[in-house]
This record gives C-alpha cells, structure tokens and sequence, in this order.
C-alpha cells in the first residue's frame, strides 16, 4: 500500500462516522442531550479557545500533572534504588508497599480530601502517589536485573560502589527505569483526571464535570477530543525525551529491554 | 532476584542473622508494625483529633462490625461481580477486535488508525459521557468497567497475532488450512502469551474503573461507594476498612491472574 493510499484508508472510517454523526443530528435520530451535532461541538472548541478557557484549564491540568508527576518520579527514583540496590531494604518495604500499592490511586481521593481538603495539595499528592507506584517498581526491577556479565566485570575491575553504580549498574538500568518513567506519567494524567472530575473547580476534567451537571454534551466531547490531544502531545514528548536520551544504546537496546 | 547489593554488605551486617526462611518475614513485619505503633502512640497522645485519626483498635472493631452486621458481604461481592462481568465484556469484544486488527490488512488500515485515537484519551475522561449515555447506574457503571477492559485486550492481541513467524504462516498455506483452522491452530496459540499479558492487565483496569465507577456514579452497594459514604459522614474508621479491604482484593487479583497466566501458559517449555 502507498503511503497516500494508506492516509486515506486510516480516514476513510473516521470520515465515514463523522459524516454518519452529521446527518444523525441533521435528521435528529438521536436527542441533543445523547448526541450534540459535530458543529455544536467544534462551536464549543472554538468558543473555548476565543475566551481563554481552554488554554487556561490545560495549563492548570499540566501543571497539576508536571508538579505531581515530578515528586512521585524524583522519590520513586530515590527509592526504587535503594530497595534495587539493597536486599535487606527491599525485603523492609517492598511488602508493606505492594499491599499498599494494590490500591487504585483513586481510591486514596476521599481520603485524601478528608486529610488535605480539596486544594492543590491533595491533587498533587494522589498524582504523586499515582506515579511514584510504577517508578518505585521498575527503577528496582531494573536495578536488580544488571546482567551478571557486567557486575562480574565491575568486580574484576575492582570498581568501587560509586563508580559501580554510575558506570554499570545505572547504565544498564537505564531501559527500565524509563519504562516506570512512563508509566508514571500516563498513571499520573489518569489520575489527574480522576481528581479534577472528582473535586475540582479549575481543569480539562472540571470541564467535563460541569459539561455533564449542565446536560452539555457538547462541552463534554469537546473536552474529551482536547484530552486526547493534549495526551498524545505529552506522550509524544516523553518519547522524545527517552529516544535522545537512549541514543547510545543503539542496537545493543532491544538485548537490554 | 539475587542479591546484587552495593550497600547490602553494611546493611545486612546490621540486619538480624536469621534463618532465610525466617527473614524475609520478620523484615517485612518492621515497617507495618513500627507504622502501627506509631499511630497507636499519635492517639494515645492525642496529637489528633480522634474523628481524625481512629485507634487501630477502632479500626477493627468497624470491621468486625462490618463483617458480621453490616453490608460487608453484599459490598465486596457487588464490586466483585461488576469487575468480573465488566473484564469478561470488555476483554470478549477486545479479542475480537484484536484478532481482526491483527490477523487483516484490510481491518488495521480502517480501524488501526481510530483505535489509536481513542486510546490517547484519558480512561476517566469517558466517564461522564458514559453516564449520560447509560445512566449513572448499574449500566453505566458496567459500561465504563468494559470500557476499560477492552483497550489493553486489543492492543496485547494486536500486537501478539500481528507478530506470528512467517514461517507458521507458510506452514499454514502449505498445510492449506481454512481461516478458521488458522485462526484456531496457529493464530491463537501463537498469540496466546500476548493475549495473556492483555487479559492481566484488562483485570487490573476492570478494577482500577470499577472503583473509579463506583466513587464518580450513583450511589449503589460496592466498596467504592462505601468510601464516599465515609467522606460524606466523616467516618475515617469505615474509609480505612474499606481502603484494606481494597488492597486485600486487589492482591487476590494479582496472586489470581499471575496464577492464571502460568497455567494457561503452561504447555510452553520456555
């Protein structure tokens, strides 16, 4: 298949519904108030981004995201190492850890708002949680998998522990610990909007909150085509970030993952 | 799982000189022990408020009276039943479309493209939409928890059938099988690991939505719910009964699929 033949193909059903929503709405098959036409819906895009709201909402959700995601990813790093790094740490923690990380992060919100209110800080703090699980996790994972090749080529070298740990153990751990990287990430935009649904009063997921109170349809799948952008733009850069970042590998990566 | 350490000679130097039985479990017992004396040491100081922070010993009291007089048992069986029926849903019509994707040319090109799409969007994202659509109720909730299972069915058997060998493909054609006996004979079993690591995670999302449905929809029995009963009434005691029992069943889950994959996995010799 060509390349032009296959843009088409990979449109043709998205047009196809688009063009099958348009005339279910025209011909009112369906009530407003279950499906809103695609006009009503790219009106409130349109509307949103004139006034600011849009802009001003995403860069709430992002922030929410960046400062939880940053403190969930910076303590998990710190601690994924040690318990990689130390059996006797690992055997410490890693039970109570497991038991309490079968929770599903949301399930702390109420909690949580009961602890903290229904400010910043309760979001930031199941956010933090959401991605400090998977990060935890793999940075350890990664930690213990060193291939024994290397650890015995460190020890005929007579590295000491720091240089070990930089020139071997981290290198090799690399892979995993992006895989808990970005997995903490996409937990962490789940849970953002989790929590903005839940209690909040600025966001993408506020929006989609008051869309359903006000019977907006039309709002709500606006807001929902937008998360969906906006995710794919955050995935995109993580992607990014972790490609420049693996150059080095090269062709030794798919051994290591 | 060995015990590469760099610090662990210092470490296990002060660590007790147990048995390897023995170990793991009196390590494991510091922390949850130390936690609880702590918080037992916080109430009887009363450095809080004890709507605040219960006593341990209150903690239990409401579970024991959840268990024998409460709604305990209809609580964790309706959000058993809602994860167990949502997972078989959404992972049924997820190994369809999977296999589809994966086995036709012709369904990835159409369908591929749109798959991904919807898959950038947050999973909660489509809560409210669901619950105009199907009610905030049993249905709708059932809706979302499917939702959820079916992404990660599709995306495991997508992939996995995609990626059979040529050469069982050749070996298909000379053997002049029918679609359904490649399907059945070669695609399946070859894609069954995937498939597998599709249906563990489409469990542990069932679950993650099924509180997510049971917090954000209509009030209804489920464990879920009973965590907003306890943020509306102020009762940390029930929160936490129900945050344990959460955990609880989510290990039952976990210890459940990892057992499932290596059995139906089992007839692999790798």
């Amino acid at each position: 298949m060509t390349r032009a033949g296959g843009i088409a193909t990979s449109l043709a059903v998205p047009v196809l519904l688009l063009v099958l929503w348009s005339v279910s709405s025209a011909e009112g098959w369906l009530p407003d108030q279950l499906l809103p036409a695609p006009s009503e819906v790219w009106q409130q895009l349109v509307e949103n981004a004139a006034s600011g709201d849009l802009w001003t909402n995403t860069l709430i959700s992002l922030q929410r995201v960046g400062e939880g995601f940053a403190l969930g990813a910076i303590a998990g790093l710190v601690v994924g190492a040690c318990i990689g790094l130390s059996r006797t740490l690992r055997e410490m923690v890693e039970p109570l850890f497991l038991f309490l990380a079968q929770v599903p992060p949301l399930g702390w919100i109420p909690l949580a708002i009961l602890a903290l209110g229904i400010d910043e800080g309760m979001k930031v703090s199941v956010i933090a949680w959401a991605s400090f699980v998977p990060v935890v996790l793999n940075v350890a994972q990664g930690m213990r998998d060193v291939p024994t090749g290397l650890r015995e080529l460190g020890r005929v070298l007579t590295f000491d522990p720091w240089f070990l740990f930089t020139r071997i153990v981290l290198p090799s751990a690399v892979p995993q610990i992006f895989t808990g990287l970005r997995e903490g990430l996409a937990n962490a935009w789940q849970t953002m909007v989790a929590a903005e649904l839940f209690a909040s009063s600025e966001g993408l997921g506020y929006l989609i909150s008051l869309g359903r109170q006000l019977f907006q349809l039309d709002l709500v799948l606006a807001m929902v085509v937008v998360l969906g952008v906006v995710g794919l733009a955050v995935n995109g850069g993580m992607a990014l970030i972790e490609r420049r970042l693996l150059r080095w590998q090269g062709s030794s990566r798919g051994q290591a993952a | 799982m060995s015990g590469f350490s760099l610090s662990a000679p210092v470490l296990n130097r002060i660590g007790p000189k147990l048995s390897p039985r023995l170990r793991p479990v009196v390590l494991g017992a510091i922390l949850p022990v130390g936690l609880l004396i702590g918080w037992q040491a916080i109430v009887s100081a009363k450095l809080a408020p004890s709507y605040m922070v219960p006593s341990p010993a209150d903690v239990v009291l409401r579970l024991q009276m959840e268990f024998y007089g409460g709604t305990f048992w209809l609580d964790v069986g309706s959000s058993l039943s809602r994860v167990l029926r949502g997972f078989a849903i959404g992972s049924a019509f997820g190994l369809a479309a999977g296999l589809a994707l994966g086995l036709s040319r012709i369904a990835e090109g159409l369908f591929g493209p749109l798959f991904m799409a919807y898959r950038q969007v947050a999973l909660f994202a489509w809560v409210p939409l669901l619950s105009m659509w199907f009610g905030g109720g049993e249905t709708g909730k059932l809706a979302f928890v499917s939702l959820s299972a079916f992404a990660p069915v599709v995306v495991n058997t997508w992939r996995a059938s995609r990626a059979i060998p040529e050469k069982l493909r050749e070996l298909a054609a000379v053997l002049t099988f029918g679609r359904l006996d490649y399907l059945w004979l070669i695609a399946l079993p070859g894609a069954l690991p995937g498939i597998v690591t599709g249906l563990r995670t489409a469990l542990i999302y069932a679950w993650i939505a099924t509180v997510g449905a049971e917090l954000f929809l209509d009030i209804a029995p489920g464990l879920g719910g009973r965590l907003n009963e306890g943020r509306d009434k102020f009762e940390v005691d029930l929160m936490l009964v129900a945050l344990l029992l959460l955990a609880g069943l989510g290990m039952v889950f976990s210890r459940a699929a990892a057992f499932a994959e290596s059995w139906l996995l089992r007839w692999r010799t790798r």
